[in-house]
């Protein structure tokens, strides 16, 4: 059964695309067949993060509008065995598709494809409604900010209203040092406050921008904490207990001496 | 006083206040989000209510605004309703 997830925010720049090349990578190299959707008409960006910008040809308002077959649209991903783009246009309105033609693209791909992931706009008009539609899964990403949450709340409001049951949350750019602190909402807070289910945590990563300018997936550098979180919640999508990894600073100088004397093992 | 207050943070941390702001936000939020919310709150009061008194149910008014909790300066989400009463029914005794 293949399953189309929808990732999504409300608010901007808490780490949609991030999550979506992320976790798209993490699928397909579990062996799965992944197509990754990018719904943001006009403002594309998911070609830049996973590095396949110049070989867009045509793209998801061609194939609606019936200019391309799908097949020409999809870009295959050469590092990967089974991973494809459907890049969005750069160029036209995002009103240039219903959400009835994303429906459709959904279940058509549905044919070929494990995954569908879809790279959700910020926002909650025409390109969330866009974004949603063809979905059965939704996974909302937040950061531990107050307007963030906010808007979290705000579509899982929306995705109650518009039949998509049981959104799961990933919250991204956690800072363990500053939660420690008592300076940043930590993972129950959140929990607890938006009363959904936990999907993943991601910590706050420089890699991830190493890895944006390069046009190379996070989740490909073992070296990356980021990456990890993205290799544990795509595990999790394909059904596995995977415990929360351990985001606390390690071999910070304070944490040695703590385990020195003795504090903290 | 509590003397341990000043050792903890728990009180003044920034992420307290946030989780604050968060929650009375979020009252205000889900709340606004239904324009059927007050109205289906309203309907369910005046049944209750009957069962007591007679209500004048053209001027009663129902708004969600925000109150101080006891002695401290905080403010807490509240439901206000003012339900103008016509009439007591005799309670059994
Ligand atoms: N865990 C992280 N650590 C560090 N930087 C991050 C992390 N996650 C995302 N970023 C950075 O934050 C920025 C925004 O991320 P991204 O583009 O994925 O957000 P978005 O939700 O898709 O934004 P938009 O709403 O504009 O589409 C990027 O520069 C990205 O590199
Ligand atoms: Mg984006």
């Amino acid at each position: 059964m293949s399953k189309v997830i929808v990732v999504t925010s409300g608010k901007g720049g808490v780490g949609k695309t991030t999550t979506v090349a992320n976790i798209g990578t993490g699928l397909a190299l579990l062996n799965k067949k992944v197509v990754l959707l990018d719904a943001d008409i006009g403002l594309r960006n998911l070609d830049v993060v996973m590095g396949l910008e110049n070989r867009i040809v045509y793209d998801l308002v061609d194939v609606v509008e019936g200019i391309c077959k799908l097949r020409q649209a999809l870009i295959r991903d050469k590092r990967f065995e089974e991973l494809y783009l459907l890049p969005a246009a750069q160029t036209k309105e995002k009103t240039a598709v219903t959400p009835e033609q994303m429906k459709e693209l959904c279940d058509k791909l549905k044919q070929d494809f494990d995954y569908i992931l879809i790279d959700c706009p910020a926002g909650i008009e025409h390109g969330f409604k866009n974004a949603v539609a063809g979905a059965d899964n939704a996974i909302i990403v937040t950061t531990p900010e107050v307007a963030a949450v906010r808007d979290a709340d705000r579509i899982i409001g929306l995705l109650e209203a518009s039949e998509l049951p049981g959104p799961k949350l990933v919250i991204n750019r956690l800072r363990s040092d500053m939660v420690k602190k008592g300076d940043m909402m930590d993972i129950e807070d959140m929990i607890e406050i938006l009363a959904i289910e936990l999907l993943g945590v991601v910590p706050e990563d420089e890699k991830i921008v190493i890895s944006t300018n390069k046009g190379e997936p996070a989740i490909s550098d073992p070296a990356s904490k980021a990456g990890q979180a993205f290799r544990n919640i795509s595990r999790r999508i394909e059904g596995e207990d995977v415990p929360l990894m351990n985001l606390e600073v390690e071999n910070s100088f304070m944490e040695r001496l703590k385990i020195f004397f003795g504090l903290k093992r | 006083m509590d003397i341990f207050k000043i050792f903890t943070r728990e009180d003044s941390s920034s992420k307290e206040v946030a989780k604050e702001r968060l929650r009375l936000l979020l009252v205000h939020d889900r709340a606004n989000v239904s324009p059927h919310f007050l109205e289906m709150i309203k309907e369910e009061l005046i049944q209750v209510f009957s069962d007591y008194m007679e209500i004048e149910e053209e001027g009663m008014e129902i708004e969600l605004t925000r109150t101080k909790l006891g002695k401290s300066d905080a403010l807490v989400p509240a439901l206000i309703a003012n339900i103008p009463i016509k009439r007591m029914k005799h309670l059994p005794k």
